[in-house]
């Protein structure tokens, strides 16, 4: 089971759901594979059961009886956390505040009785992976967050498991450090190669990590995908709307048009509908000259953010329209422009979500 | 009136309180354990007589035996009691606690009850054994009275302490391969250590001054404040009973201290 290979193990789970003992159900019964040396995301608001979902792979959560975890292929459902060679990194981090730094990374390797020395040797090679030189002899409370970060992703790779499990590891850290973490633990995850599955609520997070990214809505597995296949076909209004911003549009079609408060907008084909729902992601959306689009509206609103600008179009369909301008267009408010939309870039989203 | 000034005469009731009924009579106190037949020698006599030096060891063991009895009892009482939901939990907690609010009288009384003379257990060995068995005024009935006392608060401490426990620290330690008993050793013994420490100084202080429970058991108990009162009421012995009092202090204040220095943390002494 010691994968020193360091490509970890292939994980499944098998109609695993989740009802705690006051009856809320957290999971619905839930299928899925990982593939070995994966990075797999859950996505979701708080309360979608991301987290759960990873407890059920730990092992610190039973799934409701029928379900099942495998690892490798071999059932891990009745075998408990310290077991399943899993490391873990927690949202506080949870390092034990009476070890030093090195202790908190080699405590892993102690349980399992590896030798002092060929431990030293250990921890040394993940103070050096993960940037902790000089850090050593710390105790935790003389940590900054961003060290903790490190000392606990240290703790939990340093036994060589099978499977890492990363539970919101970025939240507690600043904005700053956060965005910089992420590429660090991007290309750390990548040197490891390990089977992983991370829990975020962050979309950036999950975009820029994730071979897959599972988007998870109350229990439920939303939509499973590549970050690209999430971001440009949502196959629900949620996953839209959560992933990335998204103009959400209710209309009739009639011969492939949208049919809209500021215009007709080409989607492709020509099919008719008496209703449909629509997505447009604001950055596909060009504004030109009133008269050389088919769309047009009010600029309400105009907000400069430095690398683009977000205008605020009113007039377009019944709500608000937003869309992403290069920082190079003259826009004000009041102004009327046209919006010069690509068919490829509408996407019809299953009405009934 | 400066602000200074203010504070100071906002303190000068407590500086009044505290000379009249606690600094006065204590060096009085000092000052009457030197004042017997050997002087100030009087104040060794607790440690080179050997009556006095067998009680005192005596008295710091049961103390000891007390602590180290009432942390284990609580504490696997206490985390059980704080991490588990039964029905009755909260009745169980509240009779748990019941014996706080009791004088020593009532605790030496139900020790009595329980196996005295005519106790329950002293029954129960009768038909069961055809043989009494009858400990209540001994120093076993006294160990036993002192336990009653001591765990109900240190339960609640331990209660409290066990709440603010991080449960992810123990879920990272089973990650990471520890057993269930690696995990106590490890990491929740530790983070428990500073409760340990307050609560049993409480318990220790309390088993090496209480006096209602061993007095109800039997007047010939050798603990030290049983022969402070033996000195002082029968042998009006003003002087030995005085000096002992300020070693019982002074000696219970020292191994608060010790252990108060081990654990690192800050305690409040409680004497």
């Amino acid at each position: 089971m010691n994968a020193s290979a360091g490509h970890g193990a292939s994980v499944r789970i098998e109609a695993c759901g989740k009802t705690f003992i006051d009856g809320t159900r957290a999971l619905e019964p839930a299928t899925l594979d990982i593939a070995r040396g994966e990075t797999l995301v859950l996505l979701g608001p708080s309360g979608c059961g991301k987290t759960t979902m990873l407890r059920i792979i730990a092992g610190l959560e039973l799934p409701d009886p029928g379900g099942k975890v495998l690892f490798d292929g071999k059932d891990m459902t009745s075998v408990p956390i310290e077991r399943r060679n899993v490391g873990m990194v927690f949202q506080s981090y949870a390092l034990f505040p009476n070890m030093s730094v090195s202790d908190n990374i080699g405590y892993g390797l102690k349980i399992r009785g590896v030798p002092a020395k060929e431990r030293a040797a250990r921890v040394a090679e993940l103070v050096a992976l993960t940037n902790i030189a000089g850090l050593e002899n710390r105790r935790i409370d003389q940590l900054s967050g961003g060290q903790r970060q490190r000392v606990a992703l240290a703790r939990a790779v340093a036994i060589r498991p099978g499977i890492l499990l990363l539970d919101e590891p970025l939240t507690a850290l600043d904005a700053a450090l956060r965005d910089r973490l992420r590429g660090e633990l991007n290309r750390l995850l990548r040197a490891l190669g390990i089977t992983t599955i991370y829990v975020t609520h962050d979309q950036a997070e999950a975009m820029e990590l994730g071979d897959r990214v599972v988007v998870m809505q109350k229990g439920t597995i939303a939509q499973i995908g590549t970050p690209r296949e999430i971001y440009f076909t949502p196959q629900s209004r949620f996953v839209a709307e959560f992933i990335g911003a998204a103009n959400i549009i209710e209309s009739p079609i009639e011969n492939g048009h949208l049919v809209l408060l500021g215009g007709r907008q080409a989607i492709g084909g020509g099919a008719s509908m008496p209703a449909a729902v629509a997505m447009i992601r604001p950055e596909t959306i060009r504004v030109v000259e009133t008269g050389s689009a088919p769309l047009s509206g009010v600029i309400d609103s105009v907000s400069f953010i430095g690398d683009r600008q977000r205008l605020v179009i009113s007039g377009v369909s019944n709500r608000l329209f937003t869309v992403d301008a290069p920082n190079t267009v003259q826009a004000k408010a009041g102004e009327r422009v046209g919006l010069l939309i690509s068919p490829d870039a509408v996407r019809l989203l299953p009405s009934n979500n | 009136m400066s602000h200074r000034s203010f504070v100071w005469l906002c303190l000068l009731p407590l500086a009044v309180v505290t000379a009249a009924f606690f600094l006065l009579p204590m060096a009085r106190l000092v000052v009457t354990g030197a004042e017997g037949p050997q002087g100030v020698a009087g104040y060794l006599a607790i440690l080179t007589e050997p009556r006095y030096r067998a009680t005192l060891i005596n008295t710091v063991a049961l103390a000891a035996a007390t602590t180290i009895v009432t942390l284990i009892v609580a504490t696997i009482a206490g985390m059980f009691l704080q991490r588990h939901r039964f029905p009755g939990r909260a009745v169980l907690i509240a009779m748990l606690t019941f014996p706080l609010a009791f004088p020593g009288v009532v605790i030496g009384f139900l020790i009595i009850l329980l196996a005295g003379r005519q106790g329950l257990i002293g029954d129960l060995s009768n038909r069961m054994l055809g043989e009494k068995l009858v400990f209540a005024y001994s120093i076993y009935g006294l160990f036993l009275g002192y336990l009653y006392f001591s765990i109900p608060r240190v339960i609640l401490t331990i209660m409290a302490a066990v709440q603010k426990l991080d449960v992810g620290l123990e879920e990272a330690a089973r990650s990471l391969g520890a057993s269930p008993w690696a995990v106590q050793r490890d990491v929740v013994l530790p983070a428990l250590a500073p409760a340990f420490v307050a609560s049993g100084a409480i318990a220790f202080a309390t088993a090496m001054g209480a006096f209602g429970t061993a007095f109800t058991l039997a007047t010939n108990i050798d603990v030290l404040p049983m022969l402070i009162y033996t000195e002082f009421t029968l042998a009006a012995n003003f002087s030995t009973s005085a000096a002992l009092s300020v070693g019982l202090g002074i000696i219970t204040w020292f191994i608060l201290a010790l252990a108060r220095s081990f654990s690192g943390s800050a305690v409040a002494a409680a004497g």
